[in-house]
């Protein structure tokens, strides 16, 4: 494995005699026993006093440390010894349930934070995306696939607050295949807001997540139900499923739009204009209202595109999207810009509201407003409008 | 060894190498109002006119130039680093004296790079005694490991010219490259294949050593025009094919950072800097090259460019960035002491608003007044903060010496507003710190640290953060800062230091701010 900065690499061969543990690292001087000492925690929940342990170190963190030793003593075989429970455990968890555990928050921006590099996590926060993504399929290569787990594990135990005000969602891979279903389980004692399910083809995939989540959170004693599920629909199939999908299970959040999946999938070819899956993404926000779910678009991936990336979010939002998904914490700020009412359309819909609550007042359910007529649906889009823009906290606008 | 406190409480030696040592005493402790006028300095050699007809100046060959020099073993040499990391002449000299078996010498470069790695073999041998000036890289690192016989002492660009018009910095011979020269050695930086910008480091070498001579790949007759080192101060010129590697004489890193910490950072300096008034129509501003600096003049534009405000001038090196607000009319000037890019050293050339300083217009702390003192803000970087506000941008938190001053503490002193920019944390070592590893920029002079966990305003500068609270910016105590680190990061461990002083570290004014231990050997 090629080093990372802020990451380290830790290999074990066996032997008979105690544990040691050998520290190479650019922080030795200064940080040499706290490696050292994170390492020989993590041997102890898996029992090991006995063999060598070498780190290869640029800077890693002890959470990170102890994941990839762990990652390491696990691939020689070693299980969790009965009694050790993971070091951060269910610190945490409770206290974050009840206000980010919300169906109906904002989701203007969806961060993915490839999940096998850690030196991306503790600034993660700092950035505040409405989600944060911690990917365990597609950025993931297929040989570290156990570490991006266990790695995504320890840091939801010891680093919640990492994720700061944002969401935290972990990208599994699909149930079907031959890492989803040990992804969950790795994520069994430290539950993330939602989980993103990729590559949804069916009602069926959802009820079998919804139906493992709610195992976990009765074994665990968590309120059943509070895991969300954001489902990405990136086939033919699911896109034809997706009113199905969307609807399979009340923990399902939003509804996500995969282009480039998809565009393989049809056989399409990307273009600028993005045409090829106007009717898929159409679909994917229908069956996402029929449902009182949210809707949200595909990845914007030039992360260098400034001017393309607001008119791609423009666009979404046009299209009834609330909001869409980003490679780069640059990105955040056009996305929030976008999918937030600006003043004039607030300015509008207060007029609409207090138009209409004054024609009810006086028993009329239409009213005119700068020759425009007013009625119901239109006024419950204005309060929709006014809601969600009072809902975003005044120390998160920013300037 | 004597060793005394000094007024930011550090202890520091009375005398080093024999050298009686004054203790730093306070930030502005030599400072007077405009008019005031001090002692006379020492203004120099004064030279003797040749007679009638052209001076005999060009030599034929290194060996020549050697041999009229007379450079004896135990003197002072000094370079000066425009040629960056492409430069060819601080090794070829350095290596010359070696083969004529010279030892002890004291070598006083404005800056080195890495390609001065191959000093090191001579330090090891002798051949180099001591350093005074700035140290990065590998040479830092045998100073660390005490290799060197005598203690360094570091300054910034203002406190070396300072040191030189003082006479506390003697020079016995100054070799100057230059991108393009003539006969008589009037040379400059902005001509020539190696043509590198400004050539303002060397002149206060070119005004004050015994010896100069003027190394050139880029003859041209008779009067060499414009002219940064002035031919009369000059006693010879050596033509040779190549005094560098161009490519490497501009490094040319432009590009935004893909960072998303160092533009958190950028982004919160430039909001600060618009929120608080500091950029209001004829502002002025100074900002590195490094990657934090580059994005936040980028941002500090686009909010410039948003409010219709135009800045009347930015100071210190100069890029592309700076390059394209002067041409897009956002800048009315560039004053510049070092061009880091292509851009840069082409307007220099041809842009008559594009100026070339010298370190006394720019930092000169025995100039009445310089261009630092005519900036609103400076945004300036650092490896270690600590609660005082002192800054370190010498060594590394293991007390590896592995970074020059460069005008850090000229500007912090000098310019209305210093703003430090860093993260909280690099890897998993604190940036913020209870006590920095070494003082190189006293708290009292710092007033603004940024990072992208907050921004810290030093409770002298109580103005500065009532504006930043009304504002909303987000306010943070450095002691707050210093947990909220920890817990991410951990509490380092302490450093090991030897007793030996293997660098001094030297305020503007020539007192001892602090001084750099030898590290203990590896255990």
């Amino acid at each position: 494995m090629t080093k990372r900065k802020s990451d380290c690499s830790a290999a074990y061969s066996p032997g008979s005699g105690a544990l040691t543990v050998a520290v190479e690292s650019s922080v030795k001087p200064l940080f040499g026993r706290a490696i050292e000492a994170a390492a020989r925690a993590a041997a102890a929940e898996f029992g090991v006093t006995a063999g060598e342990l070498s780190i290869d170190d640029d800077g890693a963190l002890d959470f990170v440390v102890g994941a990839r030793v762990e990652a390491a003593l696990r691939a020689a075989g070693f299980g969790r010894a009965a009694g050790s429970p993971s070091v951060g455990a269910a610190s945490t968890r409770d206290e974050k349930d009840s206000q980010d555990r919300t169906l109906g928050r904002r989701r203007r921006s969806r961060l993915y934070l490839p999940g096998d590099q850690p030196d991306l996590l503790p600034n993660a926060g700092l950035f505040e995306a409405d989600c944060l993504i911690l990917d365990l399929e597609d950025s993931v290569a297929p040989s570290r696939k156990a570490e991006a787990r266990i790695l995504a594990r320890r840091v939801l135990e010891a680093h919640r607050d990492f994720f700061g005000t944002s969401e935290t969602v972990v990208r599994i891979n699909p149930l079907a295949g031959p890492f989803g279903q040990a992804d969950l389980a790795e994520l069994a004692g430290c539950l993330p807001d939602a989980i993103l399910l990729p590559k949804c083809e069916s009602a069926g995939d959802i009820e079998a997540l919804a139906a493992e989540l709610g195992r976990i959170e009765t074994a665990a004693g968590m309120k059943n139900g509070i895991t969300l599920i954001m489902a990405i629909v990136e086939t033919a199939r699911g896109v034809i499923a997706a009113p199905a999908i969307a609807a399979a299970s009340g923990r399902v959040a939003a509804l996500c739009f995969g282009a480039e999946d998809f565009c393989r999938d049809i056989g399409a070819r990307r273009t600028a204009a993005g045409s090829e899956a106007l009717m898929a993404r159409q679909n994917v926000v229908m069956a996402a209202r029929s449902a009182g779910v949210q809707a949200h678009d595909s990845v914007y991936s030039d992360v260098d595109d400034a001017a393309g990336l607001a008119a791609y979010c423009a666009a979404s939002r046009a299209l009834g999207f609330d909001g869409v998904g980003l490679v780069h914490p640059r990105q955040i700020a056009a996305a929030h810009a976008a999918f937030d009412p600006n003043p004039a359309e607030l300015d509008e819909a207060r007029r609409i509201i207090g138009a209409l609550d004054a024609a009810l007042a006086q028993g009329q359910g239409v009213v005119s407003l700068d020759g425009r007529m007013i009625d119901a649906p239109v006024a419950a889009r204005a309060r929709r409008l006014v809601q969600g823009a009072d809902d975003v906290p005044d120390a998160k606008k920013g300037n | 060894m004597d060793w005394t406190t000094n007024a930011i409480g550090r202890r520091v030696p009375v005398s080093v190498d024999g050298r009686p040592l004054k203790a730093f005493s306070g930030a502005y402790a030599d400072s007077a109002p405009a008019g005031t006028t001090v002692k006379r300095t020492a203004g120099g050699p004064s030279r003797v006119a040749p007679g009638r007809g052209r001076p005999d100046k060009l030599v034929k060959n290194w060996d020549d130039l050697l041999d009229r020099m007379d450079v004896k073993s135990g003197m002072t040499i000094s370079f000066h680093h425009h040629l960056r990391d492409g430069d060819a002449v601080v090794n070829e000299v350095v290596a010359r004296l070696a083969a004529r078996g010279l030892r002890d010498l004291t070598i006083a470069p404005t800056a080195l790079f890495p390609v001065h790695d191959r000093l090191v073999p001579f330090i090891e041998s002798g051949v180099i005694a001591r350093v005074e000036g700035s140290m990065n890289g590998a040479v830092g690192l045998a100073c660390s490991r005490g290799l060197m016989k005598g203690a360094a002492v570091l300054r910034s660009h203002g406190g070396r010219q300072r040191a030189i018009q003082d006479g506390e910095l003697r020079i016995d011979a100054a070799f100057i490259a230059a991108p393009s020269a003539d006969p008589l050695g009037n040379a400059n930086g902005v001509l020539g294949k190696s043509a590198c910008g400004p050539l303002a480091y060397p002149v206060p070498d070119s005004l004050s050593a015994d010896r100069v001579a003027v190394i050139t790949d880029g003859l041209v007759p008779y009067p060499c025009a414009p002219r940064s080192i002035a031919g009369g101060n000059v006693d010879w010129v050596l033509e040779v094919e190549s005094i560098g590697d161009p490519s490497k004489i501009v490094s040319g890193t432009t590009r935004l950072t893909k960072s998303p910490t160092q533009l958190l950072i950028a982004e919160l300096t430039a909001r600060f800097i618009e929120a608080t008034g500091i950029m209001r129509d004829g502002f002025s501003f100074q900002a590195g090259a490094g990657g934090i600096s580059l994005a936040a003049t980028v941002f500090l534009a686009q909010r410039m460019r948003a409010r219709g405000v135009k800045a009347s001038f930015a100071h210190g090196g100069a890029t592309g960035i700076l390059v394209g607000l002067l041409e897009e009319g956002l800048l009315g000037s560039i004053v510049d002491l070092q061009s880091f890019d292509l851009e840069a050293v082409r307007s220099c050339r041809d842009n008559p608003r594009h100026i070339e300083s010298t370190p006394f217009d720019s930092y000169g702390p025995r100039a009445a007044g310089s261009a630092a003192n005519m900036l609103d803000v400076a945004i300036l970087g650092a490896t270690e903060i600590d609660l005082d506000f002192n800054v370190n941008v010498n060594t590394h938190s293991d007390g590896l010496l592995l970074h020059g001053i460069g005008g850090h503490t000229d500007a912090a002193a000098s310019a209305l507003c210093s703003i430090i920019t860093a993260p909280s944390f690099r890897k998993r070592i604190p940036i913020v710190r209870d006590r920095v590893t070494t003082v190189s920029c006293p708290g009292e002079v710092v007033d603004v640290v940024v990072t992208e966990r907050g921004i810290a305003i030093n409770p002298k500068r109580y103005d500065l953060a009532e504006r930043a609270r009304k504002a909303g910016l987000p306010l943070v105590g450095l002691g707050d800062l210093m947990r909220q680190v920890h817990a991410i990061t951990g509490v380092p461990d302490e450093p090991k230091f030897g007793d030996r002083v293997v660098a001094l570290v030297e305020w503007r004014d020539g007192t001892v701010l602090d001084v750099v231990r030898e590290l203990a050997p590896a255990r």
